[in-house]
């Protein structure tokens, strides 16, 4: 299955990572889908992260941990979070096929970012609905 | 699951080398990541156990340069070939775009080519794809062991054990030395892209 995302779209998308989390201090913020393409992105400029392959281990990661959720009875871990000394990334689900990533440091409350990230879900979801089924 | 970018003019493609274990889907990616060193701009990344045998998957990405105005990028990635992590094997296939399939050409080494395409069937068909649709080549690796008195079996034979019913390109291969890595590459790639515009029409 191939899908297709537009300049206006893209646009949209990329001013939603901009207006939600840039504007917060978070380093990075990337969606991607679960076959570990990058759809859209934001970067501070602070820190050149290599997101191409960010973003094929963390689709991996969230499948290898939603397979794990499936061994002990859940549907599914809708959220990951690593903590590290300076840096962390936390991931979220975008419907069923994309994954929303962003790292952020020490200054960013984890709190603060879940909202962000509720948000900004809401937002991306209405602008890929079409696309793909939910 | 290939993604087109209008706004950048960009499609990502997602290529994985699928195959028994030690059977030379790594060394495939090794090879491709010393000789395109200029194109390759990262690292490429390996997740494996300590005695170096494949975990989850190794990932390469490549720049094809441009088609018909698109710039290509191409995800390699392989699986892990031991039949015990077939539950990760199966997440790298999430959205594949096509296949390369490396065999190994040892006698000895006969049952688990076979058993790995019809696993390759098994785990295809969980994402509902069907291995007789999706892009596939096959790659007889290993052929360089003639010349070690290593028993192999012949093309013919492979020919008839994998590639009978299905009848997609083969190519015979030395994966450590690099013979047809690139040819086997270039055929995937030209394969996938058709099937991609195929969709689009």
């Amino acid at each position: 299955m191939t899908y297709v995302l537009d300049q206006k779209e893209l646009d949209a998308i990329e001013g939603i990572l901009e207006e939600d989390f840039m504007d917060i201090g978070v380093r990075c913020v990337f969606l991607i889908d679960m076959a570990g393409n990058v759809v859209a992105s934001q970067d501070s400029g602070k820190m050149k992260h290599d997101i191409y392959s960010l973003a094929a281990l963390a689709a991996g990661n969230f499948g290898a941990v939603s397979t794990m959720a499936k061994i002990i009875g859940e549907d599914e871990f809708s959220l990951l979070f690593h903590k590290g000394k300076k840096e962390s990334i936390h991931f979220s689900k975008v419907m069923k096929e994309f994954l929303l990533i962003s790292i952020f440091d020490e200054d960013v409350s984890l709190g603060f970012l879940r909202l962000k990230v509720a948000e900004a879900i809401d937002e991306i979801t209405g602008i890929l609905g079409h696309q793909l089924s939910p | 699951m290939a993604f087109v970018n209008l706004k950048k003019k960009e499609v990502q493609v997602k290529i994985v080398y699928y195959g028994p274990g030690r059977g030379g889907k790594t060394t495939n990616l090794e090879y491709i990541y010393n000789k395109f060193n200029d194109r390759i701009k990262t690292e490429m990344i390996a997740i494996k156990t300590q005695g170096d045998r494949t975990l989850f998957f190794d990932f390469l990405p490549f720049e094809m340069g441009k088609i018909k105005g698109y710039d290509v990028k191409i995800q390699l990635y392989t699986v892990p070939g031991q039949v015990k992590y077939n539950a990760t094997r199966r997440l790298v296939l999430r959205g594949v775009d096509g296949v390369v399939f490396v065999a190994d050409s040892m006698k000895v080494r006969k049952k688990s080519n076979m058993l790995s395409v019809k696993n390759l069937q098994e785990n295809l068909s969980t994402y509902k794809k069907s291995i007789f649709k999706i892009p596939l080549v096959f790659q007889y690796n290993k052929r360089d062991l003639a010349g070690d008195g290593i028993p192999l079996l012949s093309y013919e034979t492979m020919e008839k054990d994998l590639n009978s019913r299905l009848k997609v390109p083969s190519f015979e291969a030395s994966a450590l030395q690099g013979d047809s890595v690139v040819k086997t590459l270039k055929k995937i790639i030209t394969l996938t892209m058709a099937a991609l515009e195929k969709e689009f029409k």
